[in-house]
């Protein structure tokens, strides 16, 4: 059952569509169905799922993507400032924008592999990140970010009279208003921001899908497993791993645009080494080289960084308050370190024990139990071992 | 010109002395266990708070409350004492001054068995596994020890001085033969770069003269062969992946004085020194010296304003950009051995 | 002229002469084996075919076009494929995907940007590398991954992705090495069978000497980097300079 539907294209986009668009349901009641939070979702989801197409496919790990996400977030503030509010003009330039600077990056950290191609990228983005910072002020505004302003031009746009800066839109929908809703004796909040990002993050998916299931994915993966022998099968390996790099720079480009359709401020922060990193945790950790496992990996981090940070040691009195105190200090004791302030602790150790004992993230893991169960209920069938390559399927 | 090129130099050479050190103990680890270390930084940063920890044993204060004296506020005035100036008098004193000679010999056993259980507890489980996976878990494992220290220590940098008597200049302009004052130096800075030529002397001389150190470099070149003698390579191995915890963690402790050790260090100087490492070519010890210096000194003349009003920004970059110019015209680096780290 | 024309090749590593003024001509159609001790130079030959390789002085022509400073991808495109001596496959991707691969390349050529194709449709693709691997004895459990396979099967898959693309010449690197006699004659008696039913040009590496005399209409004997004779099986045997090239070694055969 659970195999079918994972080979079923349409069944796995129906079932992706509806989680996605019923999200802000499903995840009030975990405390994550605001508005901000379930855009960070599909935007990082967006994120990871290009990241996959690089690294999960190709097994290139770059350590530069964030160049990407901040390259896009920069360009889709420009088109606001110069031309409209209206995102389509930003989303479109930044795609283009992160597209020719991943061609011109991709080109060159592509003559090398392994990790001389991790470090190269990691210096592109470096380098992009501190002129960001220094010299390249003047588009970027440096540390304190790129904003709107009153006096931008937008050319496009009817004077702005009424003195507060504008917000994003779509074509006349403000992306940051929000509907509330009292359903399930729940407050449940439909954001158009969100619904936006949804609808893009479905796109997202299904070229990813698609990707996945194409003679050019399958390349990629020959690729991943062996470039030596692609390369006396007469195929030509830098055309195609060029072609991953620069797709998966345009869908950083894209969830940086988005990042500013949301929230209009990029700084350089965005671009530093570490976010390079944070994407390439939510790969691993959701499922590298498999379809959905970028989008949970996404999901999991960002709803650990908003809840579990939120989370100090008055919170955590109150969870463990009907016990008696001495065992509820030591409890809040023991766990304070890994929440609040310390949650990326928890995100380290997550991470260690993940690449450790579950490489193929927590779809393998899934995977596995659901063979276990599969195991249990027809004890004629053999279990399969579950693993990146099914998955990839 | 002239003394202000030479600043440069000298300027350049605290900051490549820590990235050569760095450079060392991460192409010991990766040249013996072929394993790729994105934890050495936190290695660095551990050392740096050795000296930290050093000095707060050292400094732990017994309170008194005065019999006489009162605060403004009428209450007994508390007086602290450092127990071992109670216990040693001036000789205490001294002690906390020079407290980072402590933090040396604190920091290698420390060090040691943090290399050590570092490798045994977990990088051995990962020579089997792609380098991905390697770089991917030490990943892991650097946030970790980082959020530990964080959590310890807190998020300010915590200032260690050095000794009075080693804090100030000295007017090396007056020894090559200039007039006063045009050449004054940091000494400090002078005693970090002469401690880390002593280290690498030490580690190279312990590499190519004592048979542990021969055994090791033939295990490094052919593991193989080498465990078929019947020598337990693997027990070597470990060794060294101790000494290079120490070798970093040294490097740490000095640079304390220079920059107040803060929990993101590890993490900063991590990007820098495996640049650095693959500039000097994976595996080679020599190229990992001869880059940290190098690299080291072109930052520093990279930040002369001479050159920054030719090319703006380049003191910002300049690392990066040496790192993507060698390596797109010398693949394996400066003195990188062919067929090292390509799959 | 033949198929394969080697003309004067020579390559030096450092202070070993590895090939020196190497001259050999496959004619089209046959199945020519190259022998030799240890460290006559073969695999360098063959790597100098392949692009690996690039020699310091001499040429290599594949019908009549040079095949000096092509890249591997394009040696491949003009009809030359390898068998490595470890077998080179896609571990983790299934069997029938190893062998759909080279079948692309063959259709599409280096490079084609196709990321909206579907490879579940591309119906003759696959009917096509299915063929091939029921010809080298290859038909069962064809969506597993090639990881899980023997070694010997994995030397079939290999054969089958290199037939797949209809190579007009297809070199062997020790295609028997480290096999069992039994195994051997299986893999004798399918190279043959391909060499006639595939219409393509055999080049053999090969230190068995049994496998040589079984299979090669034309034998050309390496040593020291050097053709030392280039002859028919039946002249090679009794030839006193092959005996002195392997010291006694012939006793093999």
């Amino acid at each position: 059952m659970f195999e079918k539907l994972k080979n079923n294209d349409k069944l796995i986009m129906l079932g992706f569509t509806i989680m996605v668009f019923a999200g802000p349901i499903i995840l009030a009641p975990f405390g994550a169905g605001y508005p901000d939070l379930l855009q960070r979702f599909a935007i990082f989801g967006i994120f990871a799922i290009g990241f996959n197409i690089l690294f999960g496919l190709t097994g290139y790990l770059s350590f530069g993507h964030a160049a990407f996400l901040g390259i896009g977030s920069y360009s889709a503030m420009w088109m606001f400032k110069l031309l409209t509010m209206n995102v389509i003009p930003a989303l479109i330039l930044s795609v283009i924008v992160s597209g020719l600077f991943s061609v011109v990056i991709g080109y060159m950290s592509l003559r090398r592999s392994g990790i001389y191609f991790s470090i190269l990228t990691l210096a592109f983005a470096q380098m992009s990140y501190n002129l960001a910072y220094s010299v390249f002020t003047p588009i970027t505004n440096g540390e304190t970010g790129l904003q709107l302003r009153l006096q931008d031009a937008r050319i496009l746009d009817a004077v702005n009279t009424s003195g507060s800066l504008p917000s994003p839109m779509l074509f006349g929908l403000k992306l940051n208003a929000t509907n509330v809703v009292e359903m399930f004796g729940m407050k449940l909040q439909f954001n158009w921001g969100f619904y936006f990002c949804a609808i893009i993050l479905i796109a997202a998916f299904y070229v990813s899908l698609r990707i996945f299931r194409s003679p050019f994915g399958l390349m990629l993966r020959a690729v991943k497993t062996n470039q030596n022998r692609l390369n006396y099968t007469g195929i030509n390996t830098r055309p195609y791993t060029l072609g991953a790099f620069v797709i998966s720079g345009m869908y950083a480009g894209l969830a940086g645009a988005l990042l500013v359709c949301t929230d209009p401020l990029a700084g350089p922060e965005r671009m530093q080494w570490t976010a390079s990193g944070e994407v390439v945790l939510m790969t691993i950790l959701g499922g590298v080289g498999t379809l959905i496992g970028p989008v949970i990996g996404a999901g999991v981090i960002k709803y650990s960084e908003n809840i579990f940070s939120k989370i100090n040691d008055k919170v955590l009195e109150g969870y463990f308050a009907m016990m008696p105190e001495s065992i509820s200090d030591f409890l809040v004791f023991i766990v304070s370190p890994f929440v609040g302030s310390g949650w990326h602790l928890t995100l380290g150790l997550t991470f260690m024990l993940v690449v450790t004992f579950l490489p193929g993230g927590l779809v393998e893991g899934a995977t596995r139990i659901f063979d276990w169960l599969g195991s249990i209920g027809k004890k004629t069938k053999s279990a399969k071992p579950g693993g990146n390559t099914e998955a990839a399927e | 010109m002239m003394d202000a090129v030479f600043l440069q130099f000298l300027n350049g050479l605290d900051k490549g002395s820590a990235y050569a050190l760095i450079a060392l103990g991460l192409t010991l680890i990766f040249g013996t266990l072929g394993v790729v270390n994105f934890a050495h930084g936190a290695l660095f940063m551990i050392g740096a708070f050795c000296a930290v920890v050093t000095r707060k044993i050292l400094t732990l204060e017994s309170v008194v409350l005065s019999a006489t004296e009162k605060t403004p506020w009428g209450t007994p005035k508390e007086i602290k004492t450092a127990y071992v100036e109670a216990w040693f008098g001036d000789f205490g004193a001294t002690m906390i001054e020079y407290s980072i000679l402590f933090s040396i010999l604190f920091a290698i056993p420390v060090m040691m068995i943090i290399g050590i259980v570092m490798e045994r507890g977990l990088i051995k489980h990962f020579y089997k596994r792609p380098h991905a996976d390697q770089i991917l878990v030490t990943f892991g494992l650097a946030i970790v020890l980082q959020e530990i220290i964080k959590a310890w220590f807190g998020a300010n940098p915590i200032p260690q001085p050095a000794p009075a008597s080693l804090t100030g200049s000295i007017d090396i302009g007056i020894w090559l033969g200039m007039t006063a004052d045009a050449l004054v130096y940091p000494l400090w800075r002078l005693i970090y770069f002469v401690f880390s030529a002593v280290i690498i002397g030490a580690t190279f001389a312990f590499l190519q003269l004592t048979t542990y150190g021969m055994v090791v470099r033939a295990g490094m070149a052919d593991r193989e062969t080498v465990g078929l003698l019947g020598i337990n390579i693997d027990r070597r191995f470990t060794f060294m992946f101790g000494m290079a915890a120490v070798i970093t963690g040294l490097a740490g402790v000095m640079y304390t004085p220079i920059l107040s050790p803060n929990y993101t260090l590890g993490m900063d100087f991590l990007v820098l020194c495996f640049v650095v490492v693959v500039v000097g070519g994976m595996g080679s010890l020599p190229g990992a010296i001869v880059a940290g210096f190098m690299l080291g000194i072109l930052q520093s003349f990279a930040a002369m304003n001479e050159v920054k009003a030719i090319i703006p920004g380049i003191d910002q970059i300049i690392i990066y950009l040496v790192a993507v110019i060698v390596l797109m015209t010398r693949p394996r680096g400066l003195m990188g051995r062919k067929g090292v780290m390509e799959d | 002229m033949g198929i394969l024309e080697v003309q004067n090749v020579s390559k030096r590593f450092g202070g070993l002469q590895a090939l020196d003024d190497v001259n050999l001509s496959v004619e089209e159609g046959t199945i020519h084996a190259i022998i030799g001790p240890n460290g006559a130079g073969k695999s360098t030959l063959l790597n100098c075919f392949v692009g690996r390789l690039l020699p310091d002085a001499g040429t290599v022509l594949f019908q009549g076009n040079s095949l000096l400073g092509k890249k591997p991808h394009e040696i491949n495109q003009m009809g030359v494929s390898r068998v490595f001596q470890t077998p080179e496959i896609f571990t983790d991707l299934t069997i029938l995907e190893n062998v759909m691969i080279p079948t692309f390349a063959k259709r599409d050529g280096a490079f084609k940007f196709n990321p909206f194709g579907r490879v579940l449709k591309e119906v003759e693709i696959k009917e096509h590398a299915e063929k091939l691997l029921h010809d080298v004895g290859l038909q069962d459990s064809l969506t597993e991954p090639a990881s899980a396979m023997s070694r010997g099967n994995k030397r079939r898959l290999e054969l089958a992705m290199c037939l797949s693309q209809e190579p007009k010449l297809l070199l062997l690197d020790e295609p028997t090495a480290g096999m069992a006699r039994a195994d051997t004659n299986a893999t004798i008696d399918l190279l043959k069978e391909i060499g006639k039913s595939h219409d393509v040009t055999l080049v053999i590496i090969e230190h068995d000497m049994h496998v040589v005399f079984s299979l090669a209409d034309k034998i050309s004997v390496l040593a020291q980097g050097t053709v030392i004779v280039e002859d028919l099986p039946e002249n090679i045997k009794g030839n006193p300079k092959v005996k002195e090239a392997y010291l006694g070694e012939t006793d093999d055969g």
